[in-house]
């Protein structure tokens, strides 16, 4: 069989896999920041929260999770007399938001922790209130540090993706997998697909690289 | 509040005895950080339009004083007074409690605080500075809080430079926006922390050129710790020497300079005076 012939399919697989990272990273970018800002909340229920959601989604495995929304929790669901089964897609972008989210709730901890204490005395010498002390001076300030890391996160994401595959999602593994069984032609197959992840991280990190210098535009005014 | 005061006491030209009544009071005010004392029972007064400079080594609790009136630091014991309401507590049953935000927030609007280090919002341009507090605190409308941005650019001599982002203005320049972004919430009492400490020599003198044009505004109240002491001669109707968390002296330029009673005072203005011997 030809390779082009393969492309179709994995073109398909593709856009799948395009989909789940764009749905995971912004679902797992709000996350990030919901309990992020979380951790640093004074209220102790919501500050226990966060903790207890980042501990738990970065100390166990993407994969496990995976398996666990997907399978186990409609079984407990079950159990307890309510509908917790999820189409494939749902349970992925899911687990990938989750996962992801957990990471990048640290990474938004520690740039507001970072913008310097002077920022905030000089807020509240001007009486800004706290929710627009936050909104107007430390985010601003903070995204741009978190950038970087973001980006990273977003091409780890766009990677993982590939772990779909094992609930049955028609992303570009598991249609790799589908041509591999059918024609065993294992080296044209990975390679091709080596390469497209490849290109699909590449367009990422652009796209990453865009976001950081718009959210950090002032920085390089008159420079 | 009486303005009017018969007893005419002129320094620089302006009327010391404005108000009876001290539109800033600390009563026995203490202030430690873990074991050390940085104010120790600290009673000071500032009264309504007066230009106080506060001098002493460092270490003395001169800054903590501006901190604490900008609520920026709390108090462990006494009250502060600022217009003749607590600052740090609130009334409830002829008692005193300590204040929550709401009053924090309310009694805050009456100062002003100019930085050390500045402290500009980096991420906005130089009338966004000025502008943001006014339109997101203060209520007030864009187009008004841009007009009187640019006055205040006027009065500083930054009018060309608005449009520019913190980073891009020297030191002194972005000192001088520090000054107008605290005037843009028309406080009533302004507070300045080492304001040309952070500078070049050379950027020194514009910053206080600044600071002179607000000291002939009479209903301002200035409170100034700085280390430039020809300056504070020219502009302070008072001048207070700290040591050790206490007033140690003080009195008006011509006596704290010419003619100190203490000690400690000349040998504090000997060292900084002339730094050579």
């Amino acid at each position: 069989m030809e390779w082009t012939s393969y492309l179709a399919p994995l073109s398909q697989g593709a856009w799948v896999t395009v989909q789940l990272t764009v749905y995971s990273t912004i679902l797992g970018g709000l996350f990030a920041f919901l309990f992020g800002l979380g951790k640093l909340s004074h209220n102790p229920l919501v500050k226990g929260f966060s903790v207890a959601y980042i501990e738990i989604f970065r100390g166990t495995s993407l994969l496990v999770q995976l398996f666990w929304i997907y399978f186990a929790l409609p079984l407990i669901g079950q159990a307890i007399g309510i509908d917790l089964r999820f189409p494939p897609v749902a349970a992925g972008v899911a687990a990938l938001a989750l996962n992801i989210g957990a990471y990048g709730a640290e990474v938004v901890r520690g740039a507001v922790q970072a913008v310097p204490k002077e920022q905030y005395e000089a807020a509240t010498a001007l009486n800004f209130t706290s929710r627009k002390r936050l909104w107007r001076i430390t985010l601003p300030q903070a995204i741009p540090e978190m950038m970087p890391t973001f980006g990273n996160l977003a091409v780890q994401n766009l990677k993982d993706t590939a772990l779909v595959s094992l609930i049955s999602l028609g992303d570009m593994a598991f249609r790799a997998e589908q041509i591999r069984n059918f024609t065993q032609d294992s080296v044209t197959v990975y390679t091709l697909v080596l390469f497209m992840y490849f290109g699909m991280a590449l367009v990422v990190t652009a796209i990453m690289k865009l976001l950081e210098r718009y959210v950090g535009r002032w920085r390089a005014a008159g420079r | 509040m009486n303005d009017a005061n018969p007893d005419r006491d002129t320094h620089n030209g302006r009327d010391v005895n404005k108000g009876r009544d001290p539109i800033i009071k600390f009563d026995k005010v203490v202030k430690r950080f873990g074991d050390h004392v940085v104010l120790d029972e600290l009673d000071f007064e500032v009264k309504r339009g007066e230009k106080v400079t506060i001098i002493g080594p460092s270490g003395s609790g001169k800054s903590t004083v501006l901190r604490i009136l900008m609520t920026l630091e709390e108090i462990n014991d006494g009250v502060v007074y600022v217009g003749g309401q607590p600052l740090w507590h609130q009334w409830r049953r002829e008692q005193l409690i300590p204040a929550s935000e709401q009053h924090l927030r309310q009694m805050r609007s009456q100062l002003g605080m100019v930085f050390q280090q500045f402290n500009l919002f980096p991420h906005m341009t130089v009338l966004r500075n000025l502008t943001e507090a006014p339109v997101q605190v203060g209520g007030v409308a864009k187009a008004e809080a841009r007009k009187r941005g640019m006055e205040l650019l006027e009065m500083v001599g930054l009018a060309d430079q608005a449009n520019k982002y913190p980073h891009q203005l020297s030191g002194g320049q972005q000192q001088r926006v520090g000054i107008a972004r605290a005037l843009a919430m028309r406080p009533k009492i302004m507070l300045f922390d080492e304001p040309t400490s952070a500078l070049d020599p050379e950027l020194v003198g514009e910053v206080l050129n600044v600071i002179r044009t607000l000291a002939d505004e009479h209903d301002l109240t200035m409170l100034l710790v700085t280390h430039e002491m020809h300056f504070a001669r020219q502009v302070s109707d008072r001048i207070c020497f700290f040591d050790k968390g206490r007033i140690k002296e003080q009195g008006t330029p011509e006596e704290i300079f010419t003619a100190p009673k203490e000690e400690r005072t000349r040998a504090f203005l000997k060292a900084v005076l002339d730094p050579d011997d």
